[in-house]
């Protein structure tokens, strides 16, 4: 497994992604899975240290709209890579409510899509596929770099760009 | 024509390249077939019963005589000189192998064509109207909201894994010749009081196992919303669709289980919140930009009659029988909308070899300003042709097979490919319709039944629209033997319907005459030659065409 955040490879990942009933470690950041944040929520408020939330591919964001602005991470899961729920709840959280923490995505998280993930707003990719992170870190990416409609991430219109108010580029990027 | 510039030529070269890659990967197995498929089809390429299958995009069915003599190219080098014209206004090519897909995408990429989206759980190839930018009828060009659509929902990053395919349709004329009731988006472009252009919205239209009418959302759209509001569409489906079964994942279904009403406040939110923050709202430049790829051909000033066309018609009968059917009345005076029928007796329906897409491509640039269009009728369309010319097309048309007088006529059959190619296939769909064909294959005979649209599907997915036919038929299997299922009083334009089931099945032997039996009582029981048969089918309810099927059972 290997973590993938902000276009390279990171050694050190401070949080601990918690089971349903793990036991809450006293410091250091945690991410939850979503029921049990959302049960535990007044408990956490106290806590000092950074709160993250695991929302699995279906769950969505009911219950959690007034938490988001407090979070910092938050994990978004694919259980298949043919599952796209969360392509969605990505970019409602990054557009609609403002949501500039982590945000990260694991599970079947495969070369072929990672473009669609980074534009969607994820910045970090937990990738557990071999073939993909042997890739990545080899530069072996190929996939389209142009794009006819504008997403999440902050993305430079391109070259021939005049006039046309959707079109974008991730040359130079992943 | 939508042509491509520098981004649009760059986008598909980067596109043949990732699925070069792809396919690399697969030939050296480091896929597997599983992890494959989702990739392959998002680029078109099935794996049917002898081969693979390559699904070519053709947006809004408009081609040019480049492009066609490409495809006709493409036929002859890579399959066995022909390919196959689809209702949805795709071409097929049956007979690919799959190392060289990745040259034959690098050959479309040069005449600006692709596979991109024409399978898969993503948005497909967006439809209209065959006769767009040339019908009497329409108010605008549907094709331009489809090149807009089409653009925005290319590799769109958050619409790429749906629950399962999703199919707009897009019109501009009372007249519903895109059948969009039947699509997921169904769009008809028009205009309120105040002279504003803007969509009726319909959604979650629908063939396949549980054949579904599209429901009316919006009566309104501004048209400088159109792709807010698809977006919203996209994400509530997206988010809410269902993924546990794959015969429930439509959107036809969450419309259907949701309710209509829920469904469109759902939508309605999320538009109102997309609508907000703008950045899909389209400027008028930018719409005006796209139009004026789409401008009207430089038509000539020209009589409304012309008198070669009009001495042409009353020297030769066969003539006169192909204008009846088979040229539509142009918005400009002087002009026609020639059908080529992609139906001669006895033929695959919807097939062309490489020969005559060529003809048809000398023909496009010689006589219709280089523009052909294929119908979701699994026909050709020279849409442009000057009245005075129509016999010269009409001449050559016949000398390739391709001027049979038979548009919208019983033999003018839908048939998707059948158990003679498709590996999910109950029966054979291409031999039944090559059947009916010949058994009505009289052109009097043909012209006395009037307009009556049959259409086959090999199962129940129903490529063949079979629900929307006014007779439809679909294989099924039954002990291992095929049998076929008939459906009466369907229809897909806009005054859409799901035809019902008469009532037990025909096998193989049977099933022409069945078809001759309820055209039988048609005529019989028709109170004129007006009444066609969808009418006389609505009058007297299914109850008389059952007795003269099942009366001796
Ligand atoms: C031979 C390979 C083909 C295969 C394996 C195939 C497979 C399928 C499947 C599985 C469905 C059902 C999808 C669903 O209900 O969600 C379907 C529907 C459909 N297919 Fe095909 N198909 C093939 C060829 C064609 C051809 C040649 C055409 C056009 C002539 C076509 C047009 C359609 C249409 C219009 C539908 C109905 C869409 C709807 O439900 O609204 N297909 N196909
Ligand atoms: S209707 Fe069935 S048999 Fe016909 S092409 Fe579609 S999947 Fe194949």
């Amino acid at each position: 497994m290997a973590l993938y955040r902000n276009g390279s490879f990171v050694a050190d990942d401070p949080w601990r992604i918690l089971g349903a009933d793990e036991a809450l470690p006293a410091e250091g950041p945690v991410a939850l899975p979503k029921a049990r944040f959302i049960a535990e929520r007044d408990g956490l408020a106290g806590r000092n240290a950074p709160l993250g939330v695991v929302i699995e591919a279906g769950e969505g964001l009911d219950g959690l709209e007034d938490d988001i602005n407090r979070l910092s991470l938050v994990v978004l899961t694919f259980p298949k890579y043919t599952d796209g729920r969360n392509y969605s709840t990505a970019r409602i959280l990054r557009e609609r409510f403002g949501y500039r923490g982590e945000l990260r995505a694991i599970g079947n998280v495969l070369r072929d899509q990672l473009r669609f993930m980074l534009r969607c707003g994820f910045d970090a990719l937990e990738i557990t596929h071999e073939g993909t992170i042997a890739a990545l870190r080899d530069g072996r990416i190929n996939l389209v770099s142009l794009h006819y409609q504008p997403a999440s991430r902050d993305e430079a219109a391109p070259p021939t760009a005049g006039g046309h108010p959707w079109r974008r580029s991730s040359a130079g990027r992943l | 024509m939508y042509r491509y510039d520098e981004f649009d030529r760059q986008f598909v070269a980067e596109r043949v390249e990732e699925f070069r890659d792809q396919v690399a990967r697969r030939l050296s197995g480091e896929l597997t077939e599983d992890e494959f498929k989702p990739l392959r089809l998002m680029n078109g390429v099935y794996l049917q019963l002898h081969a693979y299958m390559l699904r070519i995009a053709i947006p809004y069915g408009t081609l040019n005589s480049r492009k066609l003599r490409r495809l006709a190219h493409i036929a002859r080098r890579y399959d066995r000189g022909f390919g196959h014209f689809t209702t949805r206004q795709n071409l097929q090519f049956n007979w690919i192998k799959l190392e060289e897909v990745p040259e034959i995408l690098k050959e479309l990429a040069e005449v600006e064509m692709h596979a991109i989206q024409t399978s898969g759980n993503c948005i497909r190839n967006v439809s209209a109207d065959h006769f767009a930018g040339a019908a009497a009828d329409e108010i605008a060009d549907p094709r331009v909201y489809a090149e807009i659509l089409r653009q925005w929902s290319s590799l769109h990053p958050e619409f790429t894994f749906l629950p399962r395919k999703f199919k707009i349709a897009v019109v501009a004329a009372e007249a519903d010749r895109a059948a969009i009731q039947v699509h997921d988006i169904g769009l008809q472009v028009k205009r309120n009081e105040a002279g504003e252009t803007g969509f009726a919205v319909w959604v979650g239209g629908g063939l396949g196992r549980t054949p579904m009418i599209g429901r009316k959302v919006r009566d309104f759209l501004p048209e400088a919303e159109l792709l807010s509001y698809c977006e919203a569409i996209l994400r509530v489906y997206n988010m809410h669709g269902r993924r546990d079964n794959k015969y429930k994942a439509r959107l036809k279904i969450l419309v259907h289980e949701t309710g209509v009403d829920e469904i469109a406040r759902d939508i309605e939110a999320e538009y109102e919140d997309i609508r907000a923050r703008g950045a899909l709202t389209m400027p008028q430049e930018e719409i005006a930009r796209i139009r004026a790829y789409f401008a009207p051909p430089a038509f000539a000033e020209l009589p409304a009659r012309s008198s070669a066309f009009e001495a042409a018609k009353a020297d030769s009968r066969s003539f006169a029988r192909f204008v009846e059917r088979n040229v539509a009345p142009h918005r400009v005076p002087g002009y026609g909308i020639v059908t080529i029928s992609l139906k001669a007796i006895g033929a695959p329906p919807g097939d062309a070899t490489a020969e005559q897409m060529e003809l048809i491509a000398d023909l496009a640039e010689r006589y219709s300003f280089d523009e052909v269009r294929v119908s979701h009728e699994q026909n050709l369309v020279l849409p442009h042709v000057r009245l005075d010319d129509i016999p010269a097309v009409h001449a050559a048309l016949a000398e390739a097979d391709l001027a049979t007088p038979n548009a919208g006529l019983v033999t003018d059959i839908i048939a998707c490919p059948g158990l003679d190619y498709c590996s999910l296939a109950n029966a054979r769909s291409i031999p039944v319709a090559q059947r009916i064909a010949e058994r009505f294959a009289d052109i009097e005979r043909q012209k006395e039944i009037g307009e009556l649209k049959i259409k086959i599907s090999g199962c129940i997915n129903a490529c063949g629209h079979h629900h929307v036919g006014h007779i439809g038929i679909l294989g099924v299997d039954r002990k291992g033997e095929e049998f076929y299922q008939i459906t009466l009083g369907g229809s897909g334009d806009e005054t859409c319907s799901i035809g019902e089931i008469v009532g037990k099945g025909f096998s193989s032997d049977e099933v022409v005459g069945a078809v001759e039996t309820i055209v039988e009582t048609y005529l019989r029981l028709r109170e004129g030659p007006q009444e066609t048969f969808l009418s006389a089918f609505r009058r007297l309810g299914e109850a008389p065409f059952r007795e003269a099927l099942y009366a001796d059972a």
